[in-house]
């Protein structure tokens, strides 16, 4: 605490950063305090609802279990990195379209993932689905309507 | 008001927000930092009663970075009497002489860092002297553990002024309704019913935790809160600094979900008195965990008897509810009477007797979540309901219908119903689940059946919502309203009313985030309340703007039907790009208060909410586990603004209840709470839906609503538990009466069943 620090240096939605840290934060505090980022969030700080979700090089971590000291050199994408300019990604529009968000906090984990299973599995079946996406939770429940989200922008991606 | 013809009312729109919210670019209040602000972490308590006898903070003090460490005696230099609470003055902002929870805030340490501020809290060390504690509400009304040695009421409310200065009771406050003669019912009584049935803690866990920053200078304090009721909170904060209302500010932005935790004060107090000791902006966050201690939803136990004539018709019904409001009355008072006078269920009868009773223990305080107490009495009312109808041996829902209450007849409370479609919401789950089709019950140790459950709720009566429409010169449009959008797209619903109202597309409007400095007086965002009632405001308030349009149009020589576009209309009056046409309202329903030794009122409610459930399951007779094979979860909502965000709170309203019945539960063992965290409190995942799901409302209007519609938020909790509890019962013959309903609770049931009952733990 306050004691040890560490600089940091690691690609954060495609740019180049660089951060002093202190050794005990974990990476959801470090992308909020030093790069303003809130769309990953802590909720329930265990790593259970998937709300600090980010991709550390490609791959879905929850934020709020990892040390950013150990983000350093790594590739990390958050929520605020997936759109395309001012177009969104195909998660995102099927997110809104479909009405799979109500509160909105869970909303960039469950996207994040969908868009990591979609990269795996271009065509998941429900199950599929419901499996890749147990580990993320909904408080409001928007369940019925995150699948449909995850149907159609795995049809919006073949569309192109 | 009936819906008519409309281009922006009655048809499904994107959540405004929606963009802001899957980009991660969402205000929320837990985003919030403000200059030089300090973070607080709370010292809580350990034990569930006791005296506190000496408060060391020495340790915690001395730690490198720690600003202030605070306790109650600090708060009550500042604030020398520093109890808040919407119902009684009961609650400390600090623990003051006692403890009577455990979770309950007894000191506060400050930092600049927050790390350091948690590390400190552990550090500070407090010395209690252990009292016994009571934690079952039924113990708790002949306990001699009393919880608060005096009854303060706030004053607020009518029906509590009889309790002040009471003491040595844990009753918060004690609701009697009586219509007919129940006694007589009873006696003349062909069939006599009686069970007791129990519900269990449980909490809201909304994903964003609550969280206050207060910035308290000179003689204004502004509180940034993730609160559903910021009328209410400037009240409330007011009132404890001795100041006018409009020297406090508090703002909201989107909430990460509410559910009936935010009402209220919760942390916002705090945070408060912190900057007013420390002179500093401060900032009071919450974790998932210490939300546990903060609010809960009612334990409750209710014992229903019913009186049955020889036809099958309920002709008597007594009720006695037992809620458990923990140490801190919050809300629950209101719960047990605004609740508490429907608990005798959707059904036509003439007599009728409630008592339903508040009680203190020392559980953390309980208030309000989704419903209101209406899950709970739903829960006990709709399995009676059901047992009477398999010992009487007729259909489950032929005998509802026999006995439901129908538009033009009295509800137990004296109000005469209207516009509330039991029926045709009970129809509408029969249709959808085929109920007079054949069902396969299942063969060997795979069971199935299938149950339904049908509640109602009042609107919380009588409360008053403002709002402001701005018309900009460029025909752009802001309503300006304190009801907070929590997920439940209240903003959407609001800017489709002005839409409608001005003929303004809705692209073009803007509604803004609650800050009393700007946005008017509102009660509050809970109990479904905010479409009847803001709706109507907004509605209001958009037809004064448009009267005063067309007012000026005529005064410019633009005469109706000119259909001149609106920036036009602004040059012409103000000779360039300027002004504004600011139109307002107040709406404020009918009401009247009900009679005390009664419980009688004419008018009791605006509208009534109406939900049904149907479920099929599938029950594992060797192991209790339950599958929900199938959902249908039918309202009457009237005639949705919104539709598909309607249809999402029907669907979201009734998964979280699947959450409260099956698997959460808080569990209290040897005064302690032993799970506070997602890890061990178990709400519902993908893997918890029911393999299929319906969803839908009925073809409705509520005439006095807001383009005919009514509150939706809730109603699709109502039947859940009961049509669950009804179809286990189908399927293999036993009844659950305690919720959650685990598979060990089914196992032991039919281990009862079977005459080899497994041991107690």
């Amino acid at each position: 605490m306050g004691g040890q620090k560490k600089t940091i240096g690691f690609t954060l939605n495609g740019r180049r950063v660089a951060a002093d840290i202190g050794v005990h934060q974990n990476l959801t505090e470090v992308l909020q305090e030093e790069f303003g980022l809130f769309g990953a969030r802590e909720s329930c700080g265990q790593g259970l609802c998937g709300c600090c979700t980010v991709l550390v090089n490609g791959i879905a971590v929850t934020s709020c279990l990892s040390l950013a000291a150990f983000a350093d050199g790594a590739d990390i994408t958050t929520i605020e990195g997936i759109a395309d300019g001012e177009t969104l990604s195909a998660e995102q529009d099927a997110f809104i379209e479909t009405g799979a968000l109500q509160c909105g906090y869970c909303t960039p984990g469950f996207i994040l993932m969908t868009k990591q299973l979609l990269d795996e599995n271009p065509d998941p079946d429900d199950d599929a689905i419901m499996h890749y996406l147990s580990g993320n939770l909904c408080r409001c429940g928007a369940y019925p309507e995150i699948l449909k989200a995850v149907k159609l922008a795995a049809q919006k991606r073949k569309a192109g | 008001m009936a819906g008519g013809s409309t281009t922006t009312v009655g048809h499904s729109y994107p959540r405004m927000e929606g963009r802001a919210k899957v980009t991660g670019r969402a205000e929320y209040i837990y985003n919030m930092r403000l200059p030089s602000m300090l973070h607080a972490k709370v010292h809580r308590s350990p034990i569930s009663h006791g005296r506190i006898l000496s408060i060391d903070t020495s340790e915690a003090s001395a730690m490198p970075g720690v600003h202030h460490v605070i306790t109650g005696e600090d708060v009550k230099k500042v604030l020398p009497e520093p109890y808040y609470g919407p119902a009684f003055h009961d609650q400390p902002i600090l623990a003051l002489d006692k403890v009577r929870h455990f979770g309950e805030p007894v000191a506060v340490v400050l930092a600049t860092d927050p790390h350091i501020a948690e590390t400190a809290a552990q550090r500070i060390v407090v010395d209690y002297e252990e009292l016994p504690a009571v934690f079952d509400e039924v113990e708790a009304l002949t306990s001699d553990v009393i919880v608060h040695e005096e009854l303060k009421p706030a004053g607020t409310f009518a029906d509590l002024k009889h309790l002040a200065g009471k003491r040595d009771t844990n009753i918060a406050l004690d609701y009697h309704l009586q219509h007919g003669d129940a006694d007589k019912a009873f006696a003349d009584a062909e069939h006599v019913f009686e069970h007791t049935f129990r519900t269990q803690q449980t909490m809201h866990t909304p994903f964003e935790p609550m969280v206050a920053l207060a910035d308290v200078r000179n003689d204004h304090a502004t509180v940034y809160s993730s609160t559903q009721g910021p009328s209410f909170v400037r009240f409330e904060l007011a009132r404890l600094l001795g100041w006018p209302e409009s020297n406090v500010r508090i703002k909201t932005a989107h909430l990460g979900g509410g559910f009936g935790a935010k009402v209220y004060v919760k942390v916002e107090a705090l945070a408060m008195a912190l900057s007013l000791i420390a002179h500093r902006p401060v900032r009071v966050a919450l974790t998932m965990e210490e939300q546990f201690y903060t609010i809960t939803k009612h334990p409750s136990t209710f014992r229903i008897q019913s009186a049955v004539d020889k036809d099958g018709k309920v002709i008597g019904r007594k009720c006695e509810v037992w809620w458990n409001g923990g140490a801190y009355a919050d809300i629950g008072p209101r719960v047990t009477q605004k609740s508490g006078f429907t608990a005798a269920g959707p059904y036509d009868i003439d007599n009728v007797a409630i008592d339903s009773y508040a009680l203190y223990t020392n559980r953390p305080p309980a208030g309000a979540l989704r419903g209101f107490g209406i899950p709970q009495l739903v829960w006990a009312y709709e399995s009676h309901t059901d047992i009477i109808a398999r010992e009487l041996g007729i259909d489950p829902i032929a005998f509802r219908k026999q006995n439901i209450l129908r538009n033009g007849r009295p509800q137990a409370v004296g109000t005469i119903v209207k516009d509330g479609e039991f029926e045709a919401v009970l129809d509408g789950v029969a249709e959808r689940m085929n109920w007079n089709r054949p069902f396969d019950k299942g063969s060997g140790t795979k069971l199935r059946g299938r149950g339904v459950g049908l509640g109602f709720k009042a609107s919380i009566s009588p409360t008053t919502s403002s709002a402001i429409v701005s018309v900009n010169a460029d025909g752009s449009c802001i309503v300006y309203c304190s009801t907070v959008d929590m997920g439940q797209g209240s903003d959407t619903a609001m800017a489709q009313i002005a839409s409608e109202v001005l003929d303004i597309p809705i692209e073009k409007i803007r509604v803004v985030n609650p800050d009393t400095d700007v946005t008017p007086y509102d009660m509050s965002t809970l109990g479904s309340r905010s479409t009847f009632h803001m709706g109507h405001a907004v509605r209001l308030a958009a037809g004064d703007a448009r009267d005063k349009l067309h007012a000026m149009a005529e005064e410019v020589g633009m005469p109706e039907g000119s259909n001149a576009p609106l920036p036009e209309l602004f040059i012409r009056k103000f000779g360039m790009r300027a002004g504004a046409i600011v139109g307002s309202a107040n709406y404020i329903p009918e009401f009247s208060p009900p009679n005390y030794d009664t419980g009688q009122s004419t008018n009791a409610t605006p509208f009534w909410m109406i939900g049904a459930t149907g479920a099929e399951v599938e029950v594992d007779t060797e192991t209790g586990q339950l599958t929900i094979l199938r959902l249908v979860n039918v309202c009457d909502i009237g005639t949705p603004i919104n539709p598909i965000v309607v249809e999402t709170q029907i669907s979201g309203a009734a998964v979280m209840q699947l959450g409260f019945t099956l698997t959460e539960n808080m569990v209290i063992e040897n005064g302690q709470l032993t799970n506070p965290s997602l890890a061990d409190y178990k709400i519902p995942g993908f893997f918890d839906m029911p393999d299929t799901m319906e969803n839908g409302y009925i073809d409705a209007v509520q005439e006095n609503g807001p383009f005919g519609a009514k509150g939706a938020g809730e109603s699709g909790t109502f039947g859940v538990s009961p049509a669950i509890a009804n179809a286990i019962d189908d399927a293999v013959g036993v009844r659950i009466s305690e919720m959650p309903i685990t598979a060990e609770a089914v196992f032991r049931a039919l281990r009862e069943k079977q005459g080899k009952p497994l041991e107690e733990n």
